[in-house]
């Protein structure tokens, strides 16, 4: 049994159904119920939701739940930067990149010596569309396990990409329709094409737009992006042409303007052949907003903290291999995270 | 290694036989040789390769990882090639070696060097190549190509037809150094190893509305049209082979219709099961087929209870003598000679039909004397032996398909073009359940309807889905609602794999039928009386 500073870590934070909570602050982090006080790490549906009295985030984090659940999103928002520290009755917080999507956040709680940093969603991967992930060192690390199996290496992004570029010298007619999130994997996606050298307007579906304006106006240049959109009577099929639409899009009545659309999706599931068939995708590119196998067990060894207490995605995997290492680790059972970003 | 692997990776996720087309001639016309030569024997199935046992890749795995997380990643992945390229986490230098340095080093290997071989293979190559590796060496490569189909992408990679293949395919081997040479025009002449090579078939076309009237019925010549599968026999010297209508050596399954080693020539026909008309025994059906359809090998047993035979169609080759160009009426008496002297119970002639006109050839055609009959051939008199499907020497006049009026059940997205629609259905008969009459599914139809008919279809589909799994979706039917379309199948057999104890041939929808309820569509009973005796 790990010995601790001042007090035990289930009295600093411990789970309930409204999500992760922390007592003597009185606050809870990502909860998936309306509370009296938020703090939030950042903008995906499943992190960020509407109706808390008072948020407390990155003001990119806040940014985006402005866009995307309107001015009303909750009762008063409080904005903090990278590297501040916040006392809340007590408890010290402090944010620090999280990699994962831009103005995403770990956040540290700290009191009376202990320390656990709740890492959110995060990545240690190549991403030029979000502030690099920082290691905080701490005491109890809570970490996510999306891609909790050895399964899931996550290749180069820069390889996945050029297979798209390939495909379309292929099939020259075809419009490559690429699925991807609206928040963080759209944009990189995009990048990363840009950076591939790829220069022609890239067509966007609509529900993607406003927040790819907001990634510009924060200095992630994009290029020239277009709506998707059929002008009445006007002939255009978009043949050629690489379309950025939301997952959900890709199975909708809204695909039969394009030519002979080719399924692309961009996500860490598409590492298994299988489900990528399954999604119907003929182009599965495998581009993810979070850690692989590698990055969240080589994580766990650079911090060294005396617990690893592991949340949503595959927690058994990774609580086997933390127990194998030598590290205590247990499974927090916390509801209500799809890895949405994903 | 990584050319093969990434074509293979595409492959495996293009439903589409336009897109593997253009992802295969991509891949013959760029890879560099030896090893596309190796890639297109892998793919049409004509590679010789030394093989290794899944057992040994899972004790190779549990020598580098905790075996319950290596479990946990099988389960989650659920195959085991893929499992191992992913989990595999490999030692020394990285590489790209190539599939046919690859290939060539494995098949010198002594037995007791296959495990280091494999242990350092799995650890130079990068996760997609471990993956069409491990698939190769334990000869899972299970990816929805044909050999044909790799054959046709060949030919379309060079600009060439497919039937100039065809005719040089059997005479050349892995890895087909020759033969890319000659297609890329690198060398004016292919010299081929060996001369029983498969002859690209004369084909029929259906015959159509207001066909007959133009036609003289004296210039045409009728058989039957049997329902097995067309065959080539090819036979040259010391080599013989069968061929199947798309020029795949089945010559392994069906030993017994090789033993004959006087006649020399190539005999176009009807491969079937049962007994030749001259030993006077029933002609079985294409159920009795399938049990010797797609296997590499056969066993006394099975060759006793479904002994094959060949009704001959035509005569190609004579003793080494091209007869093609010889009119169908010549070559008919020639075959008749010919087939006189081959083994009386393994082959007979399938029987010229006489007929003084059409009318009386339409009654014969809907009333066959024998059940495994679906039709009727006809081809001019005077008419020579042409690869490909032209029209008007030969036509093919089937029996009327048989209809049922169904109830669609379930809906599934379509692929490609139709990736936006629901456009592959289930559809269902009624019959009595223990708690009333129930709908029990018979077959799936996704063609035969026209756009605007697929257009009302998906919007049935979406307006009235009743459950969703994964990518399929359960209709509303019930007496006083539902959809109910008309379909037309070639025949029937009985099945153990479906519920309903009957499977369909060709099944697809004739007519969408609005006006009827799914109270008016026709009962699992209706099927059962159609089914052979």
């Amino acid at each position: 049994m790990p010995i601790f500073g001042g007090m035990k870590p289930e009295a600093l934070l411990h789970p309930t159904p409204a999500g992760l909570y922390c007592p003597p602050g009185d606050f809870y982090i990502d909860p998936v119920r309306p509370v009296a006080r938020a703090l939030i790490t950042h903008g995906h549906s499943d992190h960020a939701r509407p109706g808390h009295g008072k948020v407390m985030a990155t003001r990119r984090t806040l940014e985006i739940m402005k866009i995307r659940m309107g001015e009303g999103f909750c009762g008063a928002s409080e904005a903090i930067g990278f590297g501040e520290t916040r006392d809340i009755d007590g408890v010290n917080v402090t944010f620090h990149p999280a990699g994962h999507v831009l103005g995403s956040a770990q956040i540290a709680v700290e009191k009376d010596g202990l320390r656990i940093v709740v890492s959110g969603d995060y990545k240690r991967g190549l991403d030029a569309t979000a502030e690099p992930f920082e290691p905080v060192p701490c005491d109890v690390f809570i970490t996510e396990a999306t891609f909790g199996l050895p399964v899931f290496n996550h290749p180069d992004p820069r390889t996945e990409i050029g297979k798209v570029l390939e495909s379309l010298a292929v099939f020259p007619e075809r419009t490559h329709l690429i699925g991807a999130y609206s928040l963080g994997k759209a944009q990189r996606v995009i990048r990363l094409l840009r950076d591939a050298g790829y220069g022609p307007p890239i067509y966007l579906h609509g529900s993607m737009e406003r927040l790819c304006a907001w990634y510009e106006a924060e200095g992630v240049a994009l290029g020239d992006l277009r709506p998707a959109t059929v002008e009445k009577g006007a002939a255009v099929d978009f043949r050629g042409a690489i379309v950025i639409a939301p997952p959900s899009a890709l199975q909708d009545r809204w695909t039969r303007r394009f030519n002979d659309p080719l399924p692309a999706y961009a996500s860490g599931w598409m590492t298994v052949r299988n489900r990528a068939r399954q999604m119907g995708a003929e182009l599965p590119l495998v581009i993810s907003d979070h850690c692989d196998w590698g990055e969240l067990t080589g994580t766990i060894r650079e911090l060294q903290p005396q617990e690893v207490w592991v949340t949503h995605g595959r927690e058994e995997a990774l609580v086997r291999w933390c127990s194998l290492a030598g590290i205590a680790a247990k499974p927090l059972h916390l509801v209500g995270y799809e890895e949405e970003g994903e | 290694m990584r050319r093969f692997a990434h074509l293979l990776d595409r492959l495996l996720v293009t439903p589409s036989r336009n897109g593997k087309l253009a992802l295969l001639s991509e891949y013959f016309r760029t890879a560099p040789d030896p090893d596309r030569g190796y890639g297109l024997a892998a793919l049409a199935g004509t590679l010789t390769l030394k093989s290794v046992k899944p057992a040994l890749i899972r004790e190779l795995v549990a020598e580098r990882m905790d075996p319950i997380l290596f479990q946990w990643s099988y389960d989650y992945v659920g195959d085991l090639a893929e499992t191992v390229s992913l989990v595999w986490k490999p030692e020394g230098e990285p590489g790209d070696p190539g599939l046919g340095e690859t290939i060539e080093a494995m098949n010198a290997l002594g037995r007791t060097e296959v495990r280091g071989f494999v242990r350092a293979m799995l650890d130079r190559l990068e996760t997609s190549p471990r993956f069409a590796f491990i698939k190769l060496v334990t000869g899972g490569l299970r990816i929805g190509v044909s050999g044909r189909l790799a054959r046709q992408a060949l030919a379309d990679a060079f600009g060439r037809g497919v039937d100039d293949l065809e005719a040089v395919w059997h005479g050349v081997s892995p890895p087909y150094g020759d033969l890319f040479a000659w297609l890329e025009g690198r060398t004016a002449e292919l010299t081929i190893e060996s001369p029983a090579v498969f002859r690209s078939p004369m084909l029929a076309t259906p015959v159509g509305e207001g066909d007959l009237e133009k036609l003289d019925p004296a210039d045409f010549a009728a058989e039957w049209k049997w329902d097995g599968i067309r065959i080539q026999l090819v036979k040259s010297g010391a080599t013989c082979r069968l061929y199947s209508r798309s020029g795949d050596d089945i010559s392994a399954a069906f030993p017994e219709v090789l033993a004959d080693d006087t006649f020399e020539g190539v005999i176009d026909g009807e491969l079937l099961i049962g007994g030749t008309a001259r030993s006077n025994a029933a002609t079985r059906t294409f159920s009795d087929l399938q049990q010797r359809l797609n296997r590499k090998t056969v066993t006394r047993k099975l060759i006793d209870e479904f002994p094959a035979f060949i009704r001959a169609y035509d005569l190609l080759d004579e003793g080494g003598v091209d007869r093609r160009d010889l009119p169908f009426g010549e070559r008919r008496q020639r075959l008749e000679d010919v087939v006189s002297r081959l083994p009386h119970d393994r082959f007979d002639l399938s029987p010229l039909v006489s007929f003084t006109g059409w009318d009386e050839l339409d009654r014969l055609r809907s009333t066959p004397p024998d059940p495994v009959i679906e039709g009727v051939m006809m081809k001019r008199w005077d008419s020579p032996y042409q690869a490909g499907r032209a029209k008007g020497p030969w036509f093919k006049w089937k029996r009327n398909p048989y209809n049922v009026d169904a109830v669609l059940l379930y809906a599934q997205r379509g692929h490609g073009k139709r990736s936006g629609y629901y456009s592959d259905f289930t559809f269902g008969l009624w019959r009595d359940g223990e708690a009333g009459p129930e709908l029990v599914p018979v077959g799936k139809a996704y063609f035969g309807f026209t756009d605007a008919e697929l257009e009302v279809l998906d919007r049935f589909v979406r307006e009235n889905t009743v459950e969703r799994f994964g990518p399929v979706r359960s209709v509303r039917a019930e007496p006083g609602f539902g959809f109910v379309v008309e379909l037309a199948f070639e025949g029937i057999q009985r099945s153990t794999r479906h519920r309903s104890g009957v499977a369909l041939r060709f099944p697809r929808i004739a007519r969408l039928r609005a006006d009827k309820l799914p109270a008016d569509a026709d009962r699992l009973a209706v099927l059962e009386a159609m089914l052979p005796p």
